[in-house]
């Protein structure tokens, strides 16, 4: 069946279009404004500066773990603090804020048609309690005892007691509040994104329509919405046993000695909690780096993505089961072992539909007309790295696999090609795509160049051979990896090589931020739809788009998003509001 | 052009590097070589696909890269393609995970003539507990912790009389005797863990957990803790000797049980480890600086 709709067949809009509340000063233009497009950038801009932080964190950490011994000043107090600050903000208020806050705000309303997100009141106040979170935690790291020191994962008791860093000063309770206030932040926004979608597509831009981007990051939203909650009731109680001396995850303890007054609380309910919310929330991070580098792949190599309708089950699918592996992340914790079966099938059965995506991106690939843009290259890199992680997760998943390397540096490395490197190289292929139509202007191609080369080959180089560690049985969060029987010398090489690449990697991200700078007055001008693509984003009547998006009259949308290299039309692409007058468009009934 | 090399290099990079490099895992010292056949085969199984989807992408950017005139196929789909490859990865997962829980279902069921040890964390050092004479460990609870009782043994179980309490200091096994190993914590987190067994287990405060292994060969073993226990954390060393059967009796012919080392007014007791590390209190400083010292 094709699915194209001739012009004369679309029904009239059944509530017509509102005036939008237009700002008029320079403060509710740039600062408190309601337009989601310069919310999105203000999301992107603080999540990059806080992303800064955790960039250096990581190289501090690497200092320790390369050359041991030789900077005093990091102590295994500052190494832990260290790991933990930048942990927790790269997963949360980078990833989550960039790819949700910043991706989502301004591609939603963009790529559905519609003039903005349906609450822009509270998606401005979205954005300044995310702020708020992210000036809490940095205020963490001046607070009295530094910021905690428990590890991303906070599992209490340590968390909350003396021997950790931060647990009986203020590092742990700002931690606590900062996550609190980014949960509220968050759901002002997904609130948002999740009715935007439902409520606000432009006329003929049905559910089978929309752009993979907005699948995954729509499908994203609704899971955070459904997994923030156990994180913020764990934040909440562990508050309350930390300031209060309530017992909800303390039992009976003897610390150094002496007799603490908890009694009959469970530490394992709180790692419950925490990987409820805490598994979903990979994939709340890796779904939408899917539904972009779907986009991205399709839009350069001049061809339908393959598979759509495959894709979006796909994306609902790995949604609904990543909600019940949550305990793959505690085969070793001491739960019952028998949950280990269980929680290995689901696990293992998440790989299917993960890797009909993998498949459907090589085979967009099969047959095209490949551009070897930087988009495109950041988009192969993202396969790579992505196959490569979500394989040794299948090591992780088969419950008895994961005894020997769980808490190893095998895990270490897992996680960070997975849901580090992969999201993070879409992020930049994503960056490279869309920052003509934020500025007008094309990114520099040659510090592009060297930014993918350093970062890929970099990254793979620090991450693949690091899982060879954890192979050998060498456990992550160790400040000191001395007095171990089974440390080699080489492995200490291999340490130092690994702190080298991760300080070569840096830098290449400044050279990046600089071309993000230069750029936004030297770069070439872009015009349109430089990548001559067919969703609606591009199509605006100016470039940036103006508040409202679409000038007069919203888009009307004939076709799905993926008519490239349509055999019979001129142009090797045909835009989702054209009708429906080309050629034999044989979009999947 | 340089992507498509490069994605064959890595795909060539890697295999060679798995192959070659020195960094393996270290020579196993328990029954569990079952775990690493299931790692060997999650490898073949992995890295096939790993090479086989890499080098399918180097193809087509190569072959299907951007050249004046160039147009893509238009093919939204092929169900037939499509149900052959999810039925491939269905066959591929399956052939994973049946040996994956074949061998787990081993790992939790302890055999019968398992003998039972216990292991008790805190921060940052290991203690143990050998049922005595009777064959039983007698119950313990975090609430009995004292100076004179660090491993909160319940005073009034006649079980736990003859216990034998090794404080923080060696553990020795016979080789080739199934161990249940019952692992307690008084304060945070920590994980038992030896890397030549492959085993390793978190003990919760407030829970008893385990696991089982048969040590295979004699020798000494450094144990780790494996989950996050604060700044102590990867200073918490222990030692587990694996001992022919004649060194093993005239290692406990050694060691004290509870009884006697709660007997009050006993010589010596000033020396007792327990001393040392209890009377420092909450002082993590000191705690740290006896850790260092060792």
């Amino acid at each position: 069946m094709v699915d194209v709709t001739p012009a004369d067949a679309v029904p009239p809009a059944e509530v017509g279009e509102m005036e939008l509340y237009h700002p008029h000063s320079w403060w509710t233009k740039y600062v408190f404004s309601q337009d989601a497009k310069v919310i999105a950038v203000q999301y992107s801009a603080t999540a990059t500066a806080i992303g800064l932080v955790a960039l250096v964190l990581s190289w501090l950490m690497r200092l320790q773990l390369g050359f041991p011994g030789t900077f005093d000043f990091i102590t295994p107090e500052a190494y832990y603090q260290f790991i933990t600050m930048h942990g927790m903000i790269m997963v949360i208020y980078l990833l989550t804020a960039l790819f949700l806050g910043g991706f989502g705000n301004y591609l939603i309303p963009l790529m559905v048609g519609a003039r903005d997100m349906v609450f822009p009141y509270v998606n401005m106040l979205s954005y300044w309690v995310y702020l708020l979170a992210v000036l809490v935690l940095v205020l963490s790291f001046f607070a009295p005892g530094g910021p905690t020191g428990a590890g991303w994962t906070l599992y209490p008791p340590q968390a909350i007691m003396t021997g950790t860093p931060g647990g009986q000063d203020w590092g742990i309770i700002l931690m606590l509040s900062s996550l609190i206030l980014f949960i509220i932040g968050f759901t002002m926004g997904g609130l948002n994104y999740v009715v935007t979608v439902l409520q606000g597509r432009t006329r003929g831009m049905t559910l089978m329509r929309l752009p993979l981007t907005v699948w995954g990051i729509f499908t994203a939203t609704v899971m955070a919405l459904l997994a923030f909650p156990a994180l913020f009731v764990a934040c909440v109680m562990m508050l309350l046993d930390r300031a209060l001396g309530t017992s909800f995850f303390m039992p009976a303890i003897v610390e150094m000695g002496q007799q603490l007054q908890h009694n009959g609380g469970s530490p394992i309910l709180f790692q419950h909690l925490f990987w409820f919310f805490g598994h979903p929330e990979v994939y709340i991070v890796a779904l939408p780096a899917f539904g972009i580098v779907s986009d991205l792949i399709s839009t350069h190599a001049r061809k339908n993505i393959f598979g759509y309708r495959m894709m979006v089950w796909a994306i609902i699918a790995i949604g609904a089961l990543s909600f019940v592996v949550w305990a793959h992340h505690m085969y070793v914790s001491g739960m019952h072992p028998y949950f280990g079966f269980f929680f290995a099938t689901t696990t293992l059965i998440i790989a299917i539909p993960t890797a009909i995506k993998v498949y459907n991106w090589v085979l967009t690939l099969w047959r095209g007309d490949i551009h070897l843009t930087i988009p495109m290259l950041f988009a192969l890199a993202f396969i790579v790295t992505f196959v490569n992680g979500g394989l040794t997760g299948l090591f992780l998943g088969n419950v008895v696999v994961d005894v020997p390397l769980s808490d190893t540096m095998f895990v270490v490395a897992h996680f960070h090609m997975v849901m580090g490197v992969a999201p993070i190289l879409v992020i930049f292929g994503a960056i490279y795509h869309w920052y003509p139509k934020v500025t007008g202007r094309m990114l520099d191609e040659t510090l592009g160049r060297f930014h993918f080369w350093v970062t890929f080959l970099g990254a793979y180089l620090i991450f693949f051979p690091m899982h060879y560690l954890g192979l050998m049985g060498i456990p992550r969060r160790y400040a000191e990896l001395t007095d171990m029987t089974i440390m080699t010398e080489s492995a200490h090489h291999l340490n130092s090589f690994i702190s080298i690449m991760a300080f070569i990697v840096g830098f290449a991200q400044m050279v990046f931020l600089f071309n993000l700078i230069w750029s936004i007055r030297h770069g070439r001008e872009a015009g349109g739809n430089p990548w001559r693509a067919t969703t609606l984003e591009w199509q605006t009547p100016e470039t940036p788009p103006a508040h409202g998006n679409f000038g007069k009259e919203l888009p009307i949308v004939y076709r799905w998003a993926y008519d490239y290299s349509v055999p019979g039309a001129k142009e090797d692409f045909i835009p989702q509001n054209v009708p429906g007058t080309f050629g034999p468009s044989r979009e999947p009934a | 052009m340089a992507i498509a090399l490069v994605l064959v290099l890595i795909v060539v990079g890697s295999v060679l590097f798995h192959f070659l490099s020195p960094w393996w895992w270290t020579p196993i010292a328990s029954n569990w070589d079952y775990i690493d056949n299931t790692i060997i085969i999650s490898f073949w199984i992995t890295g096939v696909v790993f090479a086989a989807v890499v080098l399918f992408m180097a193809y087509c950017v190569f072959r299907f890269r951007h050249r004046e005139g160039n147009r893509a196929a238009y093919e939204p789909e092929n169900k037939r393609l499509e149900s052959w490859l999810t039925v491939g990865t269905a066959l591929g997962v399956t052939a994973l995970l049946v040996p994956g829980l074949f061998v787990w279902n081993h790992f939790v069921n302890v055999p019968r003539e398992a003998a039972d040890i216990e292991v008790v964390a805190q921060q940052w050092q290991w203690s143990f507990r050998l049922p005595g004479k009777d064959g039983k460990l007698g119950t313990s609870d975090t609430r009995d912790v004292s100076a004179e009782n660090p491993l909160g043994i319940a005073p009034g179980d006649p079980n736990g009389q003859d216990d034998i309490v090794v404080e923080a200091a060696d553990l020795h096994l016979p080789v080739g005797k199934p161990v249940k190993v019952l692992l307690r914590s008084i304060d945070v987190l920590h994980d038992f863990y030896i890397p030549e067994f492959r085993a390793k287990m978190d003990m919760i405060p407030g829970s008893v957990t385990y696991f089982w292994f048969t040590p295979t060969r004699t020798g000494s073993f450094q144990v780790l803790c494996a989950e996050l226990c604060g700044q102590g954390h990867p200073l918490m060393h222990g030692v587990v000797m694996v001992d022919t059967e004649q060194d093993y009796l005239a290692w406990l012919g050694q060691q004290q049980t509870f009884a006697q080392l709660s007997a009050p007014k006993q010589t010596g007791s000033a020396n007792r480890p327990s001393e040392k590390t209890m009377a420092s209190g909450l002082d993590v400083a000191a705690k740290l600086e006896t850790l260092e010292a060792r």
